[in-house]
C-alpha cells in the first residue's frame, strides 16, 4: 500500500510563483493549471519520469478528484477557525464555519478511507495535498466569506458535473449524500451575506442557480480544477476525466 | 412505484389523458414556465420519440417513474408557494417574502422542466390539500396568522427536505441517461439549498442533525427524517475515521444527506393530495 510520492520537485519555483500569481481566485484562467502542467513536462522532462500523478479514469478517477475537492475544502476552514476573523466573528457565523469545518475533514477522511480500502495504494490520491491561500485573507471576513462561498459553489457544480462520470451507482448515492450538504453549506454562506446587503434572494441566486430552467450549475473536472488551481501547489493531473 | 396508479386512488379523474386540462395548467404558468418548458427539450427523453414511451414498466427502477415521482413532488412544491405568495400569510415578513419568491420561481420552472422531458409521460396536476384534511391551516383560512405563518415555514422545510431525500433516492433510476441523471442532479442541489435557507429561516441550521425534525416540527413530518441519522456509507462508519468534533454523531449526520425510497416519499406526498 506504498502511496506514490508527490511530485512537487518537479515544481520550478519561480514558475510556481508565477502561476499562483496568475491564477487567482478568478474562473477567469481557467486554462493555467493545465498550460503550467505542459510547459513543466515539456520543459524539465528529466527531473520526474513518471510526471505529475494522474487522478485516474471512471470511478477511481470520480473518487480521486472529490477527495482532492474535499481536501482543498478541509484545508480552507482549518484555516478559517485558526484565524483571527473567525475567533472574534459573531456566534452564528461562528457556529456555521464549525459545521462547514466539521463537515469537509470529515467528506475528506470518507474519500481516503474509499479510496484506499478499495484500490491499490498507488492509484490513490496522495493525502496532505499543499494549498496555498496567500489570495485569502483569514483575518478578514469579506475574504473569508467570498472564499466560502466560492468553494462551496464549486463543490456543488463539481459533483454535479461528475455525476455523470460515475459507473456504481453505490458511489453515485454517496455522491448525491455528499453534493446536497455542499448545497446547504453555500446556501447558508450565501445567506450570510445576503443579510448584509437586503438580498433575501442571494441563498439560490439569479447568479447561481439559473432563474428560468431552475437548474444549478453542473461542470466537468477540468473546468473545476483549472478554477481552483490558483489554491491547488502540488500538481495532478486528469488527463483521463472530461 | 406506480405513480398514475397510485394518483388515481386519490382522484376519479383520469390522470393521464387530460390533454386540454394540461394545456390549461401550462397556461396558468404563464409565459415563464412555457419557455422553460421550451429550454427542456434538449433533455433527451422527450426527443427518444412515442416508441420509447410505448410499453414502461412501472417498477421501481425505471427512469419514467423516476421523473413522474419528481414531477409529483414539484407540482406539491410549486403549487404550495404560489398558495403561500396569495394567502397574504407572509404580510409584513419580507425576508421570507423574498425567500418565498425565488423559491418559487425555481420549483415552477422545475414542474415545466419535468413535463417537458416527460413528454406524454407527464400527467396533470392533481389536487392538494395543504389542511392535510383541516389538520393545519397554513394560508390563513382560519385568520389566525402567527399559527399560520409557523406552519408556512414548516411545511416549506418539509417539502424541501422531502424533495432533496426523493430525489437522491431516485439518482440510481436515472443513470442510465447522463443528460438526465444531470438534471436531477441540478435540481437536487436546487433543492438543498432550498432546504437550508428555510430551515435558517426558521432558526434551525441548514443541515440535519441525527433524524432530527426539529423544533416546532409537526410530528406528522417525523417521516421526512427517517433514518437521516444513518452514519455508514459504502461500508464505512464515518464516526470511526478519526476523533473529536468532525467525527461526532453529529457532525457525521449532519455531513451526509440520506436517499429516500419512492414508497416512503409517495407516502409523504399522499398526505397532501385531497
Amino acid at each position: 500500500m506504498e502511496r506514490k510520492k508527490i511530485a512537487v520537485a518537479t515544481i520550478n519555483g519561480s514558475e510556481r510563483r508565477k502561476f499562483l500569481k496568475m491564477s487567482g481566485l478568478g474562473l477567469a484562467g481557467a486554462t493555467l493549471f493545465y498550460a503550467c502542467e505542459k510547459s513543466q513536462t515539456d520543459e524539465m522532462p528529466d527531473l520526474d519520469m513518471d510526471g505529475p500523478f494522474d487522478l485516474g479514469e471512471g470511478d477511481l478517477g470520480v473518487l480521486n478528484y472529490a477527495y482532492a475537492l474535499e481536501q482543498l475544502e478541509a484545508e480552507f476552514y482549518t484555516r478559517v477557525v485558526n484565524g483571527s476573523y473567525w475567533s472574534g466573528a459573531a456566534a452564528e457565523e461562528k457556529n456555521v464555519l464549525q459545521a462547514l469545518y466539521n463537515h469537509e475533514v470529515n467528506h475528506r477522511e470518507f474519500f481516503k478511507a474509499a479510496l484506499t480500502a478499495n484500490f491499490d495504494g498507488d492509484v490513490v490520491l496522495p493525502e496532505n495535498l499543499e494549498f496555498d491561500f496567500n489570495s485569502v485573507d483569514f483575518n478578514n471576513r469579506d475574504s473569508v466569506l467570498t472564499t466560502a462561498q466560492l468553494l462551496e459553489d464549486t463543490g456543488v457544480q463539481a459533483y454535479n458535473g461528475a455525476g455523470k462520470l460515475i459507473q456504481t451507482g453505490a458511489y453515485l448515492v454517496i455522491a448525491g449524500k455528499i453534493v446536497s450538504v455542499e448545497a446547504r453549506h453555500a446556501a447558508a454562506i450565501r445567506s450570510i451575506r445576503g443579510g448584509d446587503m437586503d438580498d433575501f434572494a442571494l441563498f439560490a441566486g439569479d447568479d447561481i442557480v439559473d432563474p428560468t430552467t431552475g437548474l444549478d450549475k453542473a461542470e466537468n473536472p477540468s473546468v473545476i480544477l483549472a478554477a481552483a488551481g490558483g489554491f491547488i501547489v502540488t500538481p495532478f493531473t486528469a488527463n483521463k476525466l472530461p | 412505484m406506480d405513480i398514475i396508479k397510485f394518483l388515481e386512488e386519490f382522484t376519479t379523474e383520469k390522470l393521464s389523458d387530460n390533454k386540454t386540462s394540461r394545456r390549461e395548467m401550462f397556461g396558468s404558468l404563464g409565459t415563464m414556465g412555457k419557455k422553460a418548458a421550451m429550454a427542456a427539450v434538449p433533455l433527451g427523453l422527450a426527443s427518444m420519440g412515442n416508441k420509447a414511451w410505448a410499453a414502461p414498466s412501472m417498477m421501481q427502477g425505471d427512469p419514467i417513474s423516476a421523473l413522474q415521482l419528481a414531477l409529483l413532488l414539484e407540482y406539491i412544491e410549486a403549487d404550495f408557494y404560489l398558495k403561500a405568495l396569495e394567502s397574504g400569510v407572509l404580510y409584513g415578513h419580507a425576508k421570507a417574502e423574498g425567500i418565498y419568491n425565488q423559491i418559487s420561481k425555481h420549483e415552477s420552472a422545475h414542474v415545466s422542466l419535468l413535463q417537458g422531458a416527460l413528454g406524454d409521460e407527464a400527467f396533470d396536476a392533481p389536487k392538494f390539500d395543504f389542511t392535510v384534511g383541516g389538520r393545519f391551516d397554513p394560508f390563513g383560512e382560519n385568520g389566525d396568522m402567527n399559527t399560520s405563518y409557523a406552519q408556512l415555514l414548516a411545511f416549506a422545510q418539509a417539502f424541501e427536505d422531502t424533495g432533496v431525500r426523493a430525489y437522491k433516492g431516485q439518482a440510481e433510476n436515472v443513470m442510465g441517461d447522463p443528460a438526465i441523471l444531470t438534471v436531477a442532479l441540478q435540481i437536487h442541489s436546487v433543492e438543498a439549498r432550498h432546504a437550508s435557507e428555510i430551515r435558517r429561516l426558521r432558526g434551525l441550521e441548514g443541515w440535519i442533525t441525527g433524524n432530527e425534525r426539529g423544533a416546532g416540527m409537526p410530528e406528522i413530518a417525523q417521516a421526512v427524517y427517517v433514518n437521516e441519522d444513518n452514519v455508514i456509507h459504502g461500508g464505512v462508519d464515518v464516526t470511526t475515521l478519526g476523533d473529536g468534533d468532525p467525527f461526532s454523531f453529529e457532525s457525521s449526520t449532519q455531513a451526509y444527506d440520506e436517499p429516500l425510497t419512492s414508497d416512503n416519499a409517495g407516502e409523504i406526498a399522499s398526505l397532501f393530495l385531497s
